[in-house]
């Protein structure tokens, strides 16, 4: 018996969410007195291989074809559900992610195992296999039973913090045969966004709305995050008028974020944008409207023109940062 | 081509959101439904893009819900689409909602199967996936834009950090959100056409649930925003650092 989990990887390397994810699946095998399996798919060094250890794997299981190097929804539900019968896992941990929403319900339908989509607790155990989750938006949380033997469950990211232990892990390879139509779906083209943090898992979020006025004031925001090394975000018509591109956009219709901090910048606060942003940990709003709807959400406000308060606020967070040195 | 939209009703965004029985139903009394904005505004209008434009040859709508769940199917319809099916079950858990739509798409022959990113109600962003599974097709979540031609799709899809252009061969699922399309809004024809469309009903499969909803409850209201004067912005960072410790 035991806890798997998918160890995703960009290139290569792990990135935090995937350590948060084996440190979560280890804490469901503990609780159930099991040991943790990470799954592998696809090129990454032996060493990189031996990090997930740090994170309470204590297997982790390779499967190397270069094929997986890309997202294949068919291909990793096979690979995971061979990794998943080869180590008679009981419960299977992803992120709540574009992979994970691709890979772990295929895996679920294949296998049976009822799901929780987005996790942001552990398990409780006590009257049965218990996760709470967020709903409507956020606007409030359903605790979900999962009632079939198997399990799978895909973790917020951004949920927990990630605290590297001693731990170390064997590392073997795994086979799995896969046929033609498993790799169907050919990938014609890959744009990453490089340099910058993607939205999606970023820490630190500044994010501007109409309130800004036009693409031309933008360095003042970008400047602040900078400092702080955030990702930056927009409100809709922000991106509907194009002064931003539309994959920063939040909100009912845009992205899900849940930053540890949101500083939103000349936005009204209407109730789909708060649908993007409201698991956010600490929220900051600047606005010149003392009545704008966002400072009920907000737990620090700043009222004032978002120009004139920006360039301080960006030289306050320079300042801290230098101190810290 | 053949070209199945699956459809879910949700209560409108700006529901003030209430339990009862003890915080283990959600109240739907005094809710306004509406379709799930991205199966409507995404899948359901590309689906249709793609009829008038000579590609499909059918659209046809899928609901799993009670009768409760048919006049949103039938605003669906209002929009486009030649008929809707509502298969008669309950559908809080996102597996039997894709086992019911499975079991009755199998003897259908789609070619491709079009549903949104996500419910705005339990926000799981899984049924797509686990049709695909049921159904044995590929599957292409988060896709931003969508081509057929000679039986071949080519999608653009978000991925971890970026996007991707992909080919694949029909039959398909596709999970559809912003870019897809542009929102429409239906006109009288389209609103008495949908009163004569036909609406089957199928009857449930009684598919067992994997999982069930046992309670809900409302985050804490936040305590109430502290206020910063735009003078002291140093104050707010050690806020942030101190208090918050986000910094
Ligand atoms: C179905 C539906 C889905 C939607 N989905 C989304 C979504 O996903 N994301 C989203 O963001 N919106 C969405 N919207 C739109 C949403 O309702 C709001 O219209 C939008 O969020 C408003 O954007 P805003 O706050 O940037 O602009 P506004 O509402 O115009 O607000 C601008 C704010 O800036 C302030 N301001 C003005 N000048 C200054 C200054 N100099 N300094 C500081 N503050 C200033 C104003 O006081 C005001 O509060 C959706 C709407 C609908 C109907
Ligand atoms: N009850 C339902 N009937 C038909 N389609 C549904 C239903 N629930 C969800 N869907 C479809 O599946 C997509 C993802 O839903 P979900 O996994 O519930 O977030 C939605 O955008 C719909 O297209």
């Amino acid at each position: 018996m035991s806890v798997l989990v998918l160890a995703e990887h960009t290139q290569g390397n792990f990135k935090k969410k995937t350590f948060e994810a084996v440190q979560y699946a280890s804490a469901i095998a503990q609780q159930i007195g099991t040991d943790t399996t990470a799954v592998v798919l696809g090129s990454v060094d032996n060493n990189i291989l031996a990090q997930l250890g740090g994170y309470g794997a204590q297997k982790v299981l390779h499967i190397a074809d270069a094929r997986l190097d890309n997202l294949n929804a068919r291909a990793y539900a096979k690979a995971l559900a061979a990794a998943a019968e080869k180590e008679n896992a009981k419960v299977i941990v992803a992120s709540h992610d574009v992979t994970g929403k691709a890979v772990a319900p295929r895996l679920s339908a294949r296998l049976k195992a009822g799901m929780i989509a987005g996790a942001i607790s552990h398990p409780d155990l006590s009257k049965g296999f218990i996760v709470r989750k967020a709903v409507f938006a956020g606007k409030a949380f359903a605790d979900v039973n999962v009632t079939s033997d198997m399990k799978v469950v895909t973790l917020m990211p951004n949920t927990f913090p990630v605290q590297k232990s001693e731990g170390t892990a064997t590392v073997e390879a795994l086979d799995v045969a896969f046929e033609e139509k498993d790799f169907g779906v050919q990938v014609k083209e890959v744009n990453k966004v490089t340099g910058a943090v993607p939205l999606a898992e970023a820490e630190l979020v500044v994010s501007g709305g109409r309130g800004l006025k036009g693409p031309e004031n933008w360095h003042v925001l970008e400047s602040l995050a900078d400092v702080f090394g955030a990702a930056l975000a927009c409100s809709r018509p922000v991106a509907d008028s194009h002064w931003r591109p539309h994959h920063e956009h939040v909100g009912q219709t845009g992205g899900t974020i849940r930053p540890n901090l949101y500083v939103a910048v000349g936005i009204s606060g209407a109730i789909q944008h708060l649908a993007g942003v409201n698991g956010s940990k600490t929220i900051v709003v600047i606005n010149k409207d003392p009545e704008a709807p966002f400072f009920k959400a907000a737990d620090y406000g700043v009222v004032g023109d978002a120009l004139e308060i920006l360039p301080k606020f960006t030289a306050a967070v320079k300042k801290y940062k230098e101190s810290q040195h | 081509m053949k070209i199945l939209v699956c459809i879910s009703q949700v209560p409108d965004t700006t529901t003030k959101i209430a339990f009862s029985d003890n915080n283990t139903k959600f109240n739907t009394s005094g809710i306004t439904m509406i379709i799930n904005p991205y199966d409507e505004w995404y899948a359901l209008v590309r689906a249709l893009e793609l009829k008038e434009s000579g590609a499909a040859t059918a659209v046809h709508l899928v609901t799993v819900g009670k009768a409760d769940a048919e006049p949103v199917i039938r605003k669906a319809l209002a929009l486009g689409g030649d008929e809707a099916i509502r298969i008669d079950a309950e559908s809080s858990d996102p597996y039997v909602v894709a086992a019911e739509i499975a079991g009755y798409a199998k003897n259908e022959n789609y070619d491709l199967v079009l549903c949104g990113k996500e419910s705005i109600d339990y926000n799981n962003g899984v049924m797509g996936a686990m049709l695909a599974e049921l159904l044995d097709m590929d599957y292409i979540g988060f896709a931003t834009k969508l081509d057929i031609a000679n039986g071949t799709a080519t999608i653009s899809r978000e991925i971890e950090g970026g996007e991707e252009v992909n080919a694949a061969s029909l039959p398909l699922v596709v999970s559809c959100q912003k870019g897809m399309a542009e929102a429409r809004i239906p006109n009288m024809r389209g609103i008495m056409a949908a009163r004569t469309k036909p609406l089957k009903v199928v009857p449930a499969t009684n598919v067992a649930a994997l999982s069930e909803i046992v309670s809900y409850d409302l985050p804490p209201a936040k305590t109430g925003v502290k206020m910063f004067d735009a003078e002291n912005m140093d104050a707010l960072v050690q806020a942030l650092h101190n208090e918050a410790k986000v910094i």
